[in-house]
């Protein structure tokens, strides 16, 4: 079984068959990534290009040795060294890597759609790693796997993503994975934080964390970005902290056995407690483990093979 | 494409007895079970190897070590096939450093499963010695590779397709020789 795309840009496209063969893949591929010999020869003779116009390192990091693990020769650009500083535009830089051979483009950019663009513009297999507040597959789908192995299954779970909603791409790529996936999902966070009309996308909002997360067997608290303080949405770090703020106490909220998720990194006594960030650490360091398997399964369902390969 | 029926070469008792006198040899030619260990590849030499490690125990009194093999990610044919095959799990819950490790598969054909076996093994650590038993071996090899267990030794022509058929796994215990029709 193949995915039946060429490229990977979002959630919102995939199937909920796609999105469990992923999930099904990245199992063997988590044994590979802990074994001694951390290295399979299927992607052997294949390239993987990491173009990356915004800052990252789990992602880039994540995606380098995924390609590694299976074998292909992986290649970073960051734009701030690159032509891309000279003021050559996305296709271009893209025509360029085509040209050189690339089978696989992983782009981040901050522009929404970006994705799509370079997917329609050049032959090579391009997967999404974030294009601006629109999607972010990948992470929502290592979200998805990391789920799965704690609790067993998706269906059914109520899931409660807790804080900044709206400048979060992983939120939108989380709701529509979980709710393909037949979770129900809850969104909690200060209404300066809330995007309008996301009900829209078949989501309950809450302002109340307690009753956000009565009943909830997943709680993700989202990292508030300390810089978008500046701009007002919300009085002060400590009554966001207190009103949103996860502590072991307001936890005691949500069932008993509920899982709860952090992307990392964590702002301490913010988003999280002191005691509950120390809690959370080992599943936040199998989430970066998870993340790099599941960046092997879906280099691997792409690009391993199969003549129902789709190529533009 | 499809097949047609043409011959059954072994039915269930035969399956049995033979998989008996595999179990005694491969007893008789590691002189015991110490270190020995047994590995089926995905899919059918999975019931296979599990069938050969019940008998051992049964005629040796101990239980060996059994694992479970998955060469999808190691395979030399991926970007030929018509559908990319689904990657399964390899489970193998012990250490394979020092083991005398038996293979277990259904046909031994061109050799090129084996191949890709013995590279997803050595990925695993360093066995002290790597042994193949095969329920039936139909010729063709492209690679210099044999086994050391053989069930049965069937000549065959390159249209033919040996299907062996488990409980296990297709509810049914045969094995039968088919032919491609155009």
């Amino acid at each position: 079984m193949n995915l039946k795309r060429k490229d990977l840009l979002g959630i919102e496209e995939l199937t909920v068959e796609e999105i469990n063969l992923i999930l099904d893949t990245a199992l063997p591929m988590k044994d590979i990534v802990q074994r001694d010999i951390k290295k399979v020869p299927t992607l052997r003779g294949r390239s993987v290009v990491n173009l990356f116009y915004e800052p990252s390192t789990r992602t880039r990091t994540s995606f380098e040795l995924a390609g590694k693990f299976m074998s292909a020769d992986t290649v970073n650009i960051a734009t701030s060294s690159s032509s891309v500083a000279k003021g050559e535009t996305l296709k271009d830089t893209a025509k360029t890597i085509e040209v050189m051979g690339a089978d696989v483009v992983v782009l981040r950019h901050g522009m929404p759609g970006a994705a799509r663009i370079l997917a329609e513009t050049i032959s090579s297999h391009i997967i999404n790693a974030g294009d601006g507040a629109h999607e972010h597959p990948t992470q929502a789908l290592l979200d998805l796997f990391t789920i799965r192995e704690e609790k067993g299954r998706i269906a059914g779970l109520t899931v409660t993503l807790v804080g900044d909603i709206v400048h979060s791409r992983v939120v939108r790529s989380n709701i529509l994975a979980l709710t393909k996936l037949g979770a129900s999902v809850r969104l909690v966070g200060p209404p300066t934080l809330m995007p309008y009309g996301i009900e829209d996308m078949g989501v309950e909002v809450y302002y109340s964390l307690e009753e956000a997360l009565k009943d909830s067997d997943v709680v993700m608290a989202l990292r508030i970005q300390k810089e978008r303080q500046q701009r007002g949405l919300f009085p002060s770090l400590r009554e966001y902290s207190r009103l949103y703020g996860l502590t072991e106490e307001k936890l005691s909220w949500a069932k008993e056995d509920c899982l709860l998720m952090h992307p990392g990194p964590i702002n301490r006594g913010v988003e999280l407690s002191s005691p509950l960030a120390d809690g959370i650490s080992s599943l936040i360091n199998r989430q970066v483990t998870n993340g790099v398997a599941v960046r092997m399964a879906i280099l691997f369902l792409l690009i391993g093979g199969g003549k129902s390969d789709i190529t533009a | 494409m499809q097949f047609k029926e043409k011959v059954q070469i072994m039915d269930a008792e035969k399956i049995r007895r033979t998989l008996t006198r595999v179990s005694h040899e491969i007893i008789e030619k590691n002189k015991g079970t110490e270190n020995l260990a047994l590995v089926g590849i995905r899919r059918r030499g999975v019931p296979l190897a599990q069938r050969l490690a019940d008998n051992i125990k049964v005629i040796e009194g101990k239980a060996v070590d059994l694992g479970i093999l998955d060469i999808t990610l190691y395979r030399d044919d991926l970007s030929t096939l018509a559908q990319q095959p689904v990657v399964h799990k390899t489970e193998i819950p012990f250490s394979v450093e020092g083991k005398k490790l038996v293979l277990v598969d259904d046909v031994l054909f061109t050799g090129r499963t084996v191949r890709a076996a013995l590279d997803a093994i050595i990925d695993l650590g360093r066995p002290a010695s790597i042994q193949l038993a095969v329920l039936v071996d139909r010729g063709h090899r492209e690679l210099p590779i044999r086994a050391d267990y053989v069930g049965k030794n069937v000549p065959t022509s390159s249209k033919e397709v040996v299907s062996v058929r488990l409980q296990e796994i297709d509810k049914d215990e045969q094995v039968i020789i088919e032919e491609f029709i155009e």
